[in-house]
């Protein structure tokens, strides 16, 4: 508690040095209002393509950024878009989303029977690390369900072909859940876009 | 909805400037007189701004007034040309506005008095307001072709740059063209509304042809010398369209090379420059450009025929209490386009409530997108963020940029064509939802 009120007048202190600069300084609002046109007001996504903002936790929106500004990550745009702004910037944005409610996106088809599937494997390889179906921003694992179908189809397309890195315990767990039933990804995807818990 | 929303406001409108940050946690009168604000048109700009003025501050008193109670979204109408949409997917009403709060009035604004800070219907309804935000798009400077007018537009010739009737228009002279016909397009000069849109409705005209009326062929006569996003473009008109041999069903005629279209010959069916006359089985003028009527008639333009802004607060510099966003404005490096309207809205939105409660406007950001489809599985975009520099509007460097074409990486354009429609779908909610 101290701890962090020490870093946030910290914080404050240099906020009004840069202010007496004159330097343009974007409230949170301000900078992630521009990201909505995008990923939904407030980050809620209602596309079957771009990924939910609202909720991620602060760190790993941070994250995020970071690996995107800096080519870490294989994206088609997030890298032009993340170039634009400074590292207290994303956490200026990382504190407006972690404060939004998650969204789940219900709008999107799915397979019963197949999401009933990726339900077992999601208990059994996934859970630990992906809480309450990957809905907890606190996990710093970003959302998986409710999210963006097409989005979580290439998420776990580049984390398998490497074009994203993983968690050395996270790519264990794919590769023994797609040694248990090829179709794992396409299974664990409809589950996640049923919303369902 | 938010966990937090009474701090995010409390936090976006006190913001402003250093010296306004110890206000952002003391507590300010909320008061009902002195908030009105008058939002005319209610299209990408004046929608977004209406709702986020309510989403940041409830006691502000919004009517928007829009002549029609059906919005068309000029973007993603080429794919209805093509067929791969339907007109009602591009529709949207204004419950979602009504819902947020806004006072929502369907009729046509006449007049905008500065003076005293009224605005006018052609129901004869008047609406006073504390400031008053104006949104009215483009209207067409129909002068610069002879023998074109909007009576030949809404029967004959169509310009479907105003998305509606005159998409499905076109839409159905290219679908009855008669085998191996020629669609001619007029592309006009800048500025204009949407950059890379002539380009991709050329894009979306050859692929429905490519199915339907393979022998069919594209003109495209340019009043420029290159366009928004050229590279790709015509890298992807020789992917999928022969661009470039002799087979192609795209020609593209630049304007030094005879692609300025001075006159019209609607019984010929023939466009001339000052060259070349060209014949077309169907013709698409999108014609010069300006502000829409409007904000001539309030005294909004300058000589260019569009509204000189404030960046930081799309306050007019002609007239006090009226500021202008969306294509009207003159908002350059941020092009005329839908996500630079919505970005546009929203710093105009938050620089009115904060002046609303007697603070000063906050440090803006912007971005801007467009997302083109070029063929099936073939997107790309175009990116860039801006910040607000000693008065002015400016990119940010390093930021921003095109769709990498070295190689065509069929990975990212698949992507990019499904992120474009994820983007149509958020944006219209971000606006109308
Ligand atoms: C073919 C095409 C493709 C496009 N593609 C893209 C794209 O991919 N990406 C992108 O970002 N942008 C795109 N755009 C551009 C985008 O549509 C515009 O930039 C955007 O709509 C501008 O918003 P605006 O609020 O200025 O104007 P508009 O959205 O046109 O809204 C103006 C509104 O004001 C109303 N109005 C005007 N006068 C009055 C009056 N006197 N009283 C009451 N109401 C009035 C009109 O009825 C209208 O609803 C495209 C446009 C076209 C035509
Ligand atoms: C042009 C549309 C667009 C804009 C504007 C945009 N994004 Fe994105 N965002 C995407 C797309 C598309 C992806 C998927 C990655 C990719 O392909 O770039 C994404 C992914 C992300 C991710 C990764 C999410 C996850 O779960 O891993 C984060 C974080 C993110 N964006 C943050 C932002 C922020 C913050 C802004 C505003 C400053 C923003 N984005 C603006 C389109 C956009
Ligand atoms: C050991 C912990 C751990 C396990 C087990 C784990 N993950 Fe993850 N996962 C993470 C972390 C951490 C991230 C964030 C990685 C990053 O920041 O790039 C993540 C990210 C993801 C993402 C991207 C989310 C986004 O918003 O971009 C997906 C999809 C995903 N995991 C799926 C799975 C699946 C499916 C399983 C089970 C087979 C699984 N994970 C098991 C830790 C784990």
């Amino acid at each position: 508690m101290i701890r962090k009120t020490i870093i946030k007048s910290t914080l404050l202190v240099a906020g009004f040095a840069l202010g007496m600069q004159a330097q343009a300084a974007p409230s949170a609002e301000m900078l992630s209002y521009t990201c909505a046109g995008c990923h939904g007001t407030n980050g809620a996504s209602t596309g079957d393509a771009i990924p939910s903002l609202a909720g991620l936790s602060s760190t790993y929106l941070v994250d995020a950024m970071k690996a995107y500004k800096a080519d870490e990550r294989d994206p088609t745009i997030m890298n032009r878009i993340a170039k634009g702004y400074s590292d207290e910037q994303f956490e200026l944005m990382g504190g407006f989303f972690a404060d939004q409610e998650v969204h789940k996106n219900r709008d999107q088809s799915f397979d019963a029977a197949k999401a009933a599937a990726g339900k077992k494997l999601h208990k059994k390889y996934c859970d630990k690390c992906h809480t309450e179906a990957g809905t907890v921003g606190d996990d710093d694992a970003g959302q998986l369900s409710g999210n963006a179908k097409l989005f979580l189809q290439y998420s776990l397309a580049d984390f398998h072909d490497g074009s994203r890195s993983q968690e050395k315990k996270m790519k264990k767990k794919m590769k023994k859940m797609l040694k248990r039933d090829k179709d794992a990804f396409d299974l664990i995807v409809n589950y996640y876009v049923s919303g369902k818990k | 909805m938010s966990k937090q929303n009474r701090r995010s406001f409390l936090k976006t409108v006190g913001l402003g400037t250093a010296a306004a940050t110890a206000a952002t946690y003391a507590p300010f009168a909320i008061g009902g007189s002195g908030k009105r604000v008058v939002v005319v048109g209610g299209g990408m700009g004046g929608a977004v701004a209406a709702k986020y003025i309510r989403m940041m501050d409830k006691s502000i008193d919004v009517t928007l007034i829009e002549a029609n109670k059906d919005y068309f979204t000029g973007f993603t109408s080429n794919l209805v040309i093509s067929g791969q949409r339907s007109l009602d997917s591009i529709k949207f009403g204004y419950d979602g506005l009504r819902g947020h709060g806004v006072n929502v009035v369907i009729d046509k604004v006449t007049d905008i008095d500065a003076n005293a800070k009224s605005v006018k219907t052609a129901s004869g309804q008047s609406f006073a307001y504390d400031r008053c935000i104006v949104a009215p798009g483009i209207d067409f400077r129909y002068d610069k072709i002879d023998g074109f007018n909007e009576g030949v537009a809404n029967s004959k010739i169509t310009h479907a740059w105003k998305a509606g009737s005159q998409t499905t228009m076109l839409r159905d002279q290219v679908h009855s063209m008669k085998k191996g016909g020629t669609v001619v397009i007029s592309a006009p000069p800048n500025p204009f509304r949407c950059p890379p849109g002539p380009y991709e409705r050329t894009s979306q005209i050859a692929s429905y042809l490519k199915q339907h009326n393979p022998t069919a062929k594209i003109l495209v006569l340019d009043d420029k010398e290159k366009f928004s996003k050229f590279g790709l473009f015509t890298g992807g008109w020789k992917k999928h369209y022969g661009y470039g041999t002799d087979n192609s069903m795209i020609e593209w005629v630049k304007g030094s090379a005879g692609g300025k279209i001075e006159s019209l010959d609607v019984g010929g069916m023939t466009v001339s420059g000052d060259v070349d006359d060209y014949k077309g089985d169907v013709i698409n003028i999108i014609p010069a450009q300006k502000a829409g009527h409007i904000a001539h008639v309030a005294g909004l333009t300058n000589a260019s025929g569009w509204c000189p802004i404030e960046g930081k607060t799309f306050e007019s510099t002609i007239h006090k209490n009226i500021h202008v966003v969306g294509d009207a404005a003159i908002q350059s490096p941020l092009p005329k386009s839908g996500y630079a309207a919505n970005s546009e809205g929203k710093v105009c939105a938050a620089a009115v409530v904060a002046l609303l409660n007697g603070q000063s406007a906050p440090d803006p950001s912007y971005v801007n997108t467009c997302y083109s489809v070029i063929a099936p599985g073939d997107g790309i975009s175009v990116a860039m963020v801006y910040a607000y520099k000693d008065g002015k509007i400016v990119k940010i460097k390093g930021s921003g940029g095109l769709t990498p074409s070295k190689t065509f990486n069929v990975k990212l354009r698949e992507r990019e064509e499904h992120y474009g429609y994820s983007w149509f779908d958020n944006i219209t909610n971000d606006t109308f939802g």
